[in-house]
């Protein structure tokens, strides 16, 4: 992946639907081979906690044995419910729980093509290498 | 009867004359936030010994490392923890990184495979913490999807936190920045190159202790 000059960028969208009938496993290995295909992810909806622990555990399982793996760029945008009302967020909560978190949007992508990623609630900006 | 008596009796004696388990204090982070300093801080006041060494290179530490019987005392009261430094968490490792800050080629490329393996083996240990330090870079932007997933594994775990703001010796060091960025979290700022801010560190610590 390295020294390649970037002519375009691929961008793959993943419905949370996709995701909801999926083990941690099945998300994580679905996403890295995405990722190792020099895609740049865009889930709809964000890991739970723990998944994200494990995509960073099978990441660095995969940067030790693939050549030129350098790694992942992350972020996930959220958004911001400060200032909404109880019952907005309530709603909000229930619909997280028995839908899971679709309001959400992950991002992930090759560390080799993707320098950093900044991130305010509105708005994403991706630095490229 | 008399079998459940004697049964009761024996947990009370037992519960009585166990000797309390060290509590075991994890202090993550991502890489240069100062996770080592900090322990060393702890275990060289405490104990007279560091803990690992420091460097100004990231993933210096690969490996958990630990210390036990790390007896504190504060304020009249004494605790007994074993306290365990991780290397810190990231999403990349280049090694190219480390031959650009003056690492030969080979070594380098050694570094990078035992800083992914460390990462893996700090992820790991989270489920045997009592409690967390978060160590972060206090002149770093806190919003770093690491520290996100860091924060998120502990409350998904149930395990009680506090926030450490470190490097507040930096004119950059914003740990207003931090307190904002985690507002359900006790932060401390602290410099552990300067050694300030270390007993409002184990005020919080005693307190955090509290919560097991």
């Amino acid at each position: 992946m390295r020294n390649k000059k970037i002519k375009g960028l691929s961008l793959q969208v993943i419905p949370f639907s996709e995701l909801r009938g999926l083990s941690i496993s099945e998300r994580v290995k679905k996403i890295l081979g995405l990722v190792l295909s020099d895609k740049i992810v865009i889930v709809h909806g964000r890991l739970r906690a723990e998944e994200e622990a494990r995509l960073i555990e099978d990441t660095m399982a995969m940067v030790d044995h693939v050549k030129n793996f350098k790694g992942i760029e992350l972020a996930v945008i959220e958004p911001d419910m400060k200032n909404e009302s109880i019952i907005v967020k309530i709603k909000h909560d229930i619909a997280k729980t028995l839908v899971g978190d679709s309001s959400a949007l992950t991002v992930v992508g090759p560390a080799s093509i993707i320098k950093e990623i900044k991130k305010d609630p509105k708005k994403i900006e991706l630095f490229l290498n | 009867m008399l079998k459940i008596l004697k049964s009761f009796a024996k947990r009370i004696l037992q519960s009585m004359f166990r000797q309390r388990e060290d509590i075991k204090i994890g202090f993550y982070g991502p890489p240069n936030a100062g996770k080592t300093s900090i322990a060393n801080k702890i275990c060289k006041d405490w104990t007279g010994e560091e803990l690992g060494i420091v460097s100004s290179i990231p993933h210096e530490t690969r490996h958990v490392q630990f210390k036990e019987k790390v007896d504190i005392e504060y304020k009249g009261k004494k605790l007994a923890f074993k306290i365990i430094d991780t290397p810190g968490l990231a999403t990349k490792i280049d090694y190219e990184e480390f031959v650009e800050r003056g690492i030969k080629k080979g070594q380098a490329k050694k570094r990078a495979k035992e800083a992914t393996q460390g990462i893996i083996e700090s992820i790991q240990w989270l489920e045997d913490m009592d409690a967390v330090v978060v160590v972060l870079d206090a002149s770093e932007n806190p919003y770093s999807q690491v520290n996100i997933t860091i924060i998120g594994n502990l409350v998904a775990r149930k395990i009680p936190t506090i926030v450490v703001a470190n490097k507040t010796d930096l004119k950059k060091a914003a740990v207003k920045k931090v307190e904002a960025a985690f507002p359900d979290y006790e932060v401390v700022g602290i410099s552990a190159k300067e050694g300030t801010g270390f007993d409002d560190f184990y005020e919080a610590l005693f307190r955090l202790s509290k919560k097991i």
